[in-house]
């Protein structure tokens, strides 16, 4: 017998609830759905753009009539529900029908608040909350000229563009003296009315309106002083109260909003509420974000899982106002304890203010320029300190500015392609994320593969997700690792420090893992983790590793494999040459080819062939290149100060002193280098992770360098004098991103996340931190630098390079 | 069950937990995993994506994650976990007494059933 599920409320809170669930729990409950309104369910905040004329209203249906019927859903359409009897367990309709319930969702929403004044049931005379209410303002705005909208709010302005749109006269009346007070300072508000003025509305602000007047019909707008304006149509938008009616009438505790625990469980362990009718912590939401938020955890517990929990949410606005660029969130205003940095063009109309306390970013407004708003929210969520970007904090993320134009991908034509890997263009994202509904970055990735393969196109994909999902839409704050947990790779990576967890098993069970044997996605950062974290003491799972690093050769396309043997700083000989061609005659090895990085790569190499190249490659004396791996791969060199007529110091050498110090290593993400003998930097220096650079006095040191996904520049990290301060800020430099750099972050989104400052400070001017860094990078290379190779060649390895059984 | 040809193909301890090893037949490479639950699953080693060796992918629950592009594929059905949508023909797999047994199509069969093999 299945357990009967009942929800009161058919609107975006409590069906998001009833997808998730049936995402989760497709089985457990019989869903009945009672919805007040006549419609499947729909996209309130896409209101707007109807009343705007830009959509159509079958255009922001969610789910349709049918859609509940496939789904073995009763929806009873234009039903209110009038009793909830706990007793008994029963909801009761106005027109009688009775429904039992094991579980309730309480999901009623809000209501509009409708100033107590004389004339307010006057024809003509409208809130504006939902589609009804959107015909009767169009069907108004075909007939009548004059339209007063009360309320400078959100969705006062959103209302007074559309029917400014539908070709009436709008004066927007406001109580306060500033438009928008809850989601913007004095000066944004200033420049907001400028621009809405500039379009014809009229605006009268810090009045009080008193009465509507006329008979039957609205005919003016009357205010405390006693003037009056004509009006034709009144659009009531002051604001929004939870509709607690229902839950106050069943007994359930309610204040502003109908209280719920972290669980979203009412008073009544069996009733839950999410959605704008709740007061959660204090806070009563009206935003889409939360709302879904609460939905999932409220899908989760009814599915079982009793470990989900709503922590509250912090929230941003934008207006959805056409061409009016805006962005708000958490403590716009500053004030005590705040310090605020502000940039203004009155000129451009843009103004940007952002809010810090202490290193923390903690409100911002933007007019006018918004494309950083997702950045900043970013920032705020996470509680990254900001203290390094302050200077530059104001322009956006460095990278992206570089990058070029996020915004300019809402106007790309459908079939230009974002994402490069997969050949995903941006009309086949957008159309996926309507038709499919989707929400998050990972849903767009897992429908589309768009944004999964090297992820450069990332920011693209989110600022389309955002234009769809509408203007609420945020990134998480610190992204779970993956589906398996909901930590973050840092909060993952401080357990497995702080309790000394020393293989897999014991964090998938201290850490609560969902999955007994974790996923592809997180088992091989968690072992890279574990290694980084206790070189020697951790246990090393070849299972957990990604197939190149299992086989120590690179899969390709066909299946089979490149092997790429060592060659220290680039330099080879005749005797290693010829061994190499030896092996290429000897396995028949299609294709042999010089790499970007001075080695010779022998590619088409067939998985039972691996332990016999290695041998032979190892009796030349050839270790791993680790070509495949997320490890130290190369030392790029120029012939430097030995044979070039510039070079001012010996770069060949230097770059195989390196290569000697550090090949073997584990990094988070692939680790390149290069050693240049003068400034004309032949060996490329400048876009490696590490770079060295020869000058007349010693060494430029570089760091976080980029030539691949996305091309960055290295940061000068200081200069030094001799060799073996080469070595040690080399070393200290790969230890602290080891230390910090998140799996499969490369070291320039690292640098960009840190902060070059910060980086200087820990490798160039805390001496003794960064001999503590060398020393622990050096300590741990006795476990670490051994050639993968030789161990597999031997005779009792070969057995997993081959079929267990041959019976073809 | 179809009529089929039970064949030895090894011990149950020579395949890795969360790994696979390779059976070679005149069908092609077909993959036997064991996951961590010591569960055995038969699939063509063949991704239904691009043709991407399953046996050298991350065996996690029920799932292999090919290497090639991540397609997850369900070890028990052989469909492509969703949104992705495919299938890799899968075979009978037993284990007694420790040692691996695996289903090939009886003799007369041809190619065309193996999707159907169960």
């Amino acid at each position: 017998m299945k357990q009967q599920l009942v929800l009161v409320g058919n609107g975006m809170a409590g069906m998001k609830v009833i997808e998730e669930l049936l995402a989760l729990a497709p089985e457990r409950y019989d869903i009945t759905v009672f919805g007040a309104e006549p419609h499947g369910n729909y996209n309130r905040i896409l209101l707007s753009p109807v009343l705007a004329g830009e959509k159509q209203p079958d255009e922001i249906l969610i789910n349709p009539i049918d859609w509940y019927a496939e789904r073995g859903i009763q929806l009873h359409c234009g039903k209110a529900v009038t009793v909830v009897d706990r007793d008994a367990r029963i909801v009761r309709t106005d027109c009688g029908i009775v429904q039992p319930y094991d579980q309730l969702i309480l999901a009623t929403g809000s209501l509009p608040f409708v100033l107590p004044i004389p004339g307010r049931d006057l024809a003509g005379v409208v809130c504006y909350r939902d589609l009804h209410d959107v015909e009767q303002m169009l069907s108004a705005s075909r007939q009548f000229r004059n339209a007063v909208v009360i309320g400078g709010g959100l969705l006062g302005l959103e209302a007074a563009y559309g029917l400014q749109k539908q070709g009436m006269a709008v004066t927007v009346v406001h109580l306060l003296p500033t438009l928008m007070d809850r989601q913007l300072d004095a000066t944004a508000a200033t420049l907001l009315q400028q621009t809405l003025e500039a379009r014809g509305i009229k605006f009268k602000m810090a009045v009080q309106t008193s009465a509507l007047l006329g008979t039957e019909r609205v005919t003016a707008v009357q205010f405390a002083d006693g003037s009056s304006i004509p009006a034709d149509l009144v659009v009531m938008a002051a604001g929004v109260r939870p509709n607690i009616a229902l839950a106050q009438r069943s007994g359930l505790g309610c204040e502003r909003g109908v209280l719920v625990s972290d669980t979203l469980q009412s008073s009544d362990a069996r009733i839950y509420a999410v959605g704008e009718c709740v007061q959660h912590r204090g806070q009563c939401y009206g935003l889409v974000a939360p709302l879904y938020e609460q939905a999932r955890v409220c899908a989760a517990q009814l599915a079982g899982n009793s470990e989900a929990f709503y922590q509250g949410s912090m929230t941003s606005t934008k207006l959805k106002v056409t061409g009016v660029e805006l962005f708000s969130a958490g403590e716009f205003q500053g004030g005590d304890g705040c310090d605020s940095i502000v940039y203004q063009d009155a000129g451009a109309a843009v103004y940007k203010k952002v809010v810090l306390r202490g290193d923390k970013l903690v409100g911002a407004v933007l007019y006018g320029d918004t494309v950083d708003g997702g950045w900043y929210f970013q920032l705020m969520k996470a509680q990254t300190s900001v203290a390094a970007l302050r200077d530059s904090l104001l322009f956006g993320p460095v990278s992206e500015a570089e990058g070029g134009g996020q915004q300019a991908v809402l106007d790309w034509p459908d079939d230009k392609p974002v994402c490069d890997c997969n050949g995903v263009c941006k009309g086949k994202i957008v159309e996926t994320i309507r038709g499919k509904n989707l929400q998050t970055l990972d849903a767009v990735r897992a429908h589309t593969k768009a944004s999964a393969s090297c992820g450069a196109c990332t920011p693209m994909v989110e600022q389309l997700l955002a234009a769809a999902v509408g203007d609420n839409y945020s990134a998480p704050a610190l992204p779970a690792m993956c589906s398996c947990t909901t930590l973050s790779h840092d909060a993952v990576r401080s357990a497995i420090r702080e309790q000394k967890l020393l293989s897999l098993s014991q964090i998938f069970q201290t850490l609560a893992w969902r999955h007994a044997d974790g996923c592809d996605k997180c088992r091989p950062a968690l072992n890279f983790y574990l290694l980084a974290a206790w070189p020697g003491e951790a246990q090393d799972d070849s299972q957990a590793r990604f197939v190149n690093e299992r086989m120590h050769a690179n899969i390709q396309k066909d299946g089979s494999y490149s092997v790429v043997p060592r060659m220290w700083g680039g330099v080879t000989n005749s005797h290693e040459l010829r061994s190499i061609a030896d092996v290429v005659d000897k396995f028949q090895i299609p294709t042999v080819k010089i790499t970007g990085g001075q080695r010779v790569d022998l590619l088409g190499v067939k998985k039972s062939d691996l332990p016999g190249v290695w041998a032979d490659l190892a009796k030349a004396g050839f270790v791993s290149g680790h070509a495949y791996g997320k490890a130290l791969r190369t030392v790029k060199t120029c012939v430097g100060s030995e044979w070039c007529r510039f070079g001012t110091q010996d770069s060949t050498a230097m770059g195989i002193q390196l290569e000697k110090l550090t090949w073997g290593a584990w990094t988070p993400h692939k680790f390149k280098m290069a050693v240049s003998g003068c400034p004309r930097n032949c060996a490329e220096a400048t876009i490696k992770d590490f770079g060295v650079i020869a000058i007349e006095s010693g060494w430029e040191l570089h760091v976080g360098g980029n030539g691949g996904i996305k091309l960055r520049g290295t940061d000068v990290l200081c200069r030094v004098e001799t060799m073996a301060e080469v070595e040690e800020y080399c070393l200290a430099f790969m230890q602290l991103y080891r230390d910090e750099g998140r799996y499969l972050e490369r070291t320039a989104p690292y640098l960009e996340r840190v902060g070059l400052a910060y980086v200087q400070q820990r490798v160039v001017h805390d001496a003794a931190g960064r001999q503590l860094l060398a020393q622990r990078f050096r300590d741990s290379q006795q476990h670490f630098q051994k050639d993968p190779w030789a161990e597999l060649a031997s005779p009792a390895s070969r057995e997993r390079f081959i079929p267990i059984v041959d019976l073809s | 069950m179809l009529d089929s040809n039970w064949l030895a193909v090894g011990l149950l301890r020579n395949i890795p937990p969360q790994g696979s090893r390779v059976v070679r037949t005149e069908h092609g490479e077909i993959a036997v995993f064991r996951n961590s639950a010591d569960e055995v699953f038969a699939l063509l080693n063949r991704c239904p994506h691009r043709g991407g060796p399953l046996a050298e992918g991350i065996v996690h629950g029920r799932l292999v994650s090919c290497p090639l592009h991540a397609w997850q594929v369900q070890l028990d059905s052989g469909e492509a976990k969703a949104p992705d949508i495919g299938c890799v023909p899968r075979f009978p797999v037993k284990v007694v007494g420790g040692e691996v047994y695996l289903g090939l199509p009886a003799p007369t069969t041809s190619r065309a059933r193996l999707n159907t093999v169960d």
